[in-house]
């Protein structure tokens, strides 16, 4: 490789393209905090996410047709009649519920360590607009097939602009281009799918980057390692992203693609929850299926849509839902940033914030019984007091002092003599002689070790909300 | 030409003019680009009345038949479904139909031309899902004071035998009558009512 001929060809390069810039910019020269955790993971993997579904679903504009008479049937030819075209579905249609999965975790990192915060707010609106994006993508997309819950949910949602005052029907009458949804709609979805919004998406994600980079990441401690650096001008805690967390990420993809491959294979419709039953039925424009329900990353939002008792208050809590999560860097102006350090109430918000979520998505699956529209109520309040509340609840906050430097987890080899004393408190020995003579020495569980150890965990588990 | 200066005041209001060209040209190109999302003419011609016979409806029996695209119900209401309209009215939003759609015809106690036969859009006019015929009396999911209506699956509005919404409903009004006349007495013409 080091031949004259190719040095003259990388200087050929070089002097018209700055790669080794770009490279060390954002890669080997990118200093990233040493403490990274499980949480840091999942950014990397929706960019892979992102990559597989740009891939798979080239593949499929292939063999779709965008019609309303022939869109179900081409996708059935995809599943049945083209080489390996049910695998390159099912990888795009699981791709896309994991899109949701690492996203979710991603930006429920950036709620436990203050990711949003100063000087990161930028970054965290950038998320938020790929967030919007995926949302319409992913919508945009379930249309396509053309089946029962791909007609109706469109029917929903499209109607959803209808409830807002004066311009609504002209509004959502523009948006699907004709009375009802029909083929003009789908012709027009797949265009926005395939090229608009993947286009918006990349560049969202590409400022998304730029944003973090120039800021650098924040980290489980949530310290500016920029604030500590050496005489080299380099940060004391800082390493380089190329190779240090290239190689950790691809531990975490190695992971990942265990996960996916499982669903994948074994259970691509996810019992119902990555691919509706009522969505291998052709649509029907004259009957709703009996239950309809999203698919389960917009259910929390479904919930509090049908929670509220009127048309445009309902379509604005749903909306509201969203975007009160693009004001959380301005919500929550706590200067401590990790949630090691912040107080039990932010803690127990954020519980309760995980409960709402939950308890949202769940009910947003359910048929809407009178008990559940209570219960769906109620977790909308709490889901909205946890971002309004906020400049109000954090006031009584108590934080715990903030090092000075990045803080390293004990590893598992040094919690080895902590877990042997755990199992030998709750197990006795017993001495069992066998009716040929031989003893045998069996581990039965202590019910007195196992009620001290369950109450030393739960007062654990008390201490760490506090 | 002179040499010797600049003069900004000219070069800043040539930059104005243009902007200010720039603008109005953006604007112009965007009524194409904006209206080619509009219905075209093709989705909007498609709107011809639909005829249909009712002579083989049976009474309870709901037909559905689709007109613009829409599902269309008839149904045939038997004289008991009749007489739980005016009982019910108390419950509902709208039970005289001031805030809702329908022809003059159709705004009557029955929201019908003639009592028995209710022609009615099977869309909910909450967010559009098509509500499902639930003639029986007091059915376990709907609780014992269902006096047969219409349920939407979607969100959970109910609607009376007459397509009138109880109180307290995601949706907002009744269910929207469509023009409808008959041609004779067992045929009716639905997208016409001249």
């Amino acid at each position: 490789m080091n031949s004259p001929r190719f040095n003259n060809f990388v200087n050929w390069i070089l002097a018209r393209f700055p790669l080794t810039k770009v490279w060390n910019e954002h890669l080997a020269k990118y200093y990233t905090p040493k403490n990274f955790n499980f949480w840091y993971f999942f950014g990397s993997l929706a960019l892979l996410v992102l990559v597989i579904q740009f891939a798979t679903g080239i593949m499929l504009t292939i063999n779709y047709k965008p019609d309303s008479a022939l869109a179900f049937d081409s996708v059935e030819y995809i599943m049945r009649d083209v080489d390996w075209g049910w695998l390159i579905r099912y990888m795009h249609s699981t791709g896309a519920s994991a899109f949701f999965i690492v996203v979710y975790l991603h930006m429920f990192r950036g709620l436990l360590y203050g990711s949003f915060k100063k000087p990161r707010e930028l970054v965290w609106i950038f998320g938020m607009l790929i967030y919007v994006c995926l949302m319409a993508e992913s919508f945009m997309g379930y249309l396509l097939p053309w089946g029962q819950m791909s007609y109706w949910g469109a029917q929903v949602i499209i109607s959803l602009f209808s409830a807002i005052p004066i311009v609504g029907e002209d509004l959502s009458l523009w948006i699907r281009g004709d009375y009802v949804v029909a083929d003009a709609t789908l012709n027009r979805f797949f265009a926005f799918h395939v090229a608009a919004i993947p286009l918006v998406l990349v560049l969202l994600v590409f400022l998304h980057i730029v944003a973090l980079h120039q800021v650098g990441s924040n980290n489980p401690d949530g310290i500016e390692i920029k604030e500590n650096k050496g005489p080299d001008g380099i940060p004391v805690d800082g390493i380089p992203f190329h190779p240090y967390y290239t190689v950790k990420d691809i531990v975490g993809i190695c992971v990942f693609l265990f996960f996916f491959s499982v669903v994948l294979f074994y259970m691509p419709e996810l019992e119902g929850y990555f691919l509706e039953h009522a969505n291998f039925i052709p649509a029907d424009p004259l009957q709703t299926p009996e239950h309809i329900a999203p698919l389960w990353y917009f259910t929390p939002f479904y919930a509090i849509l049908r929670a509220v008792p009127d048309k445009f208050a309902g379509v604005l809590a749903m909306g509201g839902a969203i975007f009160v999560l693009f004001l959380l860097p301005w919500l929550d102006t706590v200067k401590v940033k990790s949630i090691r350090y912040r107080g039990g109430i932010y803690k127990k918000a954020l519980f309760l914030f995980v409960i709402s979520f939950f308890g949202l998505g769940y009910l947003g699956m359910q048929a809407p019984t009178p008990n559940a529209t209570i219960a769906a109520r109620l977790l909308t309040v709490v889901y909205f007091s946890f971002f309004l509340l906020m400049p109000i609840y954090t006031r009584w906050e108590k934080f715990k002092a903030v090092p000075k430097r990045l803080t390293s987890n004990s590893s598992i080899g040094d919690q080895l003599p902590l877990i042997k004393q755990a199992v030998a408190d709750i197990t006795q020995d017993t001495v069992v002689t066998t009716k040929s003579g031989k003893t045998i020495h069996l581990k039965t569980p202590n019910p007195s070790g196992l009620r001290s150890a369950s109450v030393d965990l739960a007062k654990k588990m008390k201490d760490s909300l506090d | 030409m002179n040499n010797s200066g600049v003069d900004k005041t000219r070069r800043q209001f040539l930059t104005n003019a243009l902007t200010v060209v720039g603008a109005v040209g953006t604007g112009f190109v965007a009524v194409p680009f904006l209206s080619q999302m509009q219905p075209s003419v093709k989705a909007k011609a498609t709107g011809a009345p639909v005829q249909v016979n009712l002579s083989r409806l049976e009474p309870g029996q709901l037909i559905r038949v689709e007109w613009r695209g829409k599902p269309v119900w008839i149904l045939n209401r038997t004289e008991a479904a009749l007489s739980t309209l005016t009982p019910l009215e108390s419950e509902l939003s709208d039970p005289d139909s001031a805030e809702s759609l329908q022809p003059a015809a159709a705004k009557n106690s029955t929201r019908s031309l003639k009592p028995e036969i209710f022609v009615a859009i099977g869309l909910c006019t909450h967010l559009g899902c098509s509500p499902t015929y639930r003639p029986e009396i007091a059915p376990t999911d709907l609780g014992k004071d269902w006096q047969g209506g219409f349920f939407c699956p979607c969100h959970g509005s109910k609607f009376d035998i007459a397509g009138r919404v109880y109180s307290s409903m995601p949706a907002p009004t009744n269910l929207e009558i469509p023009p409808y006349r008959y041609i004779d007495d067992n045929t009716i013409v639905i997208g016409d009512n001249a």
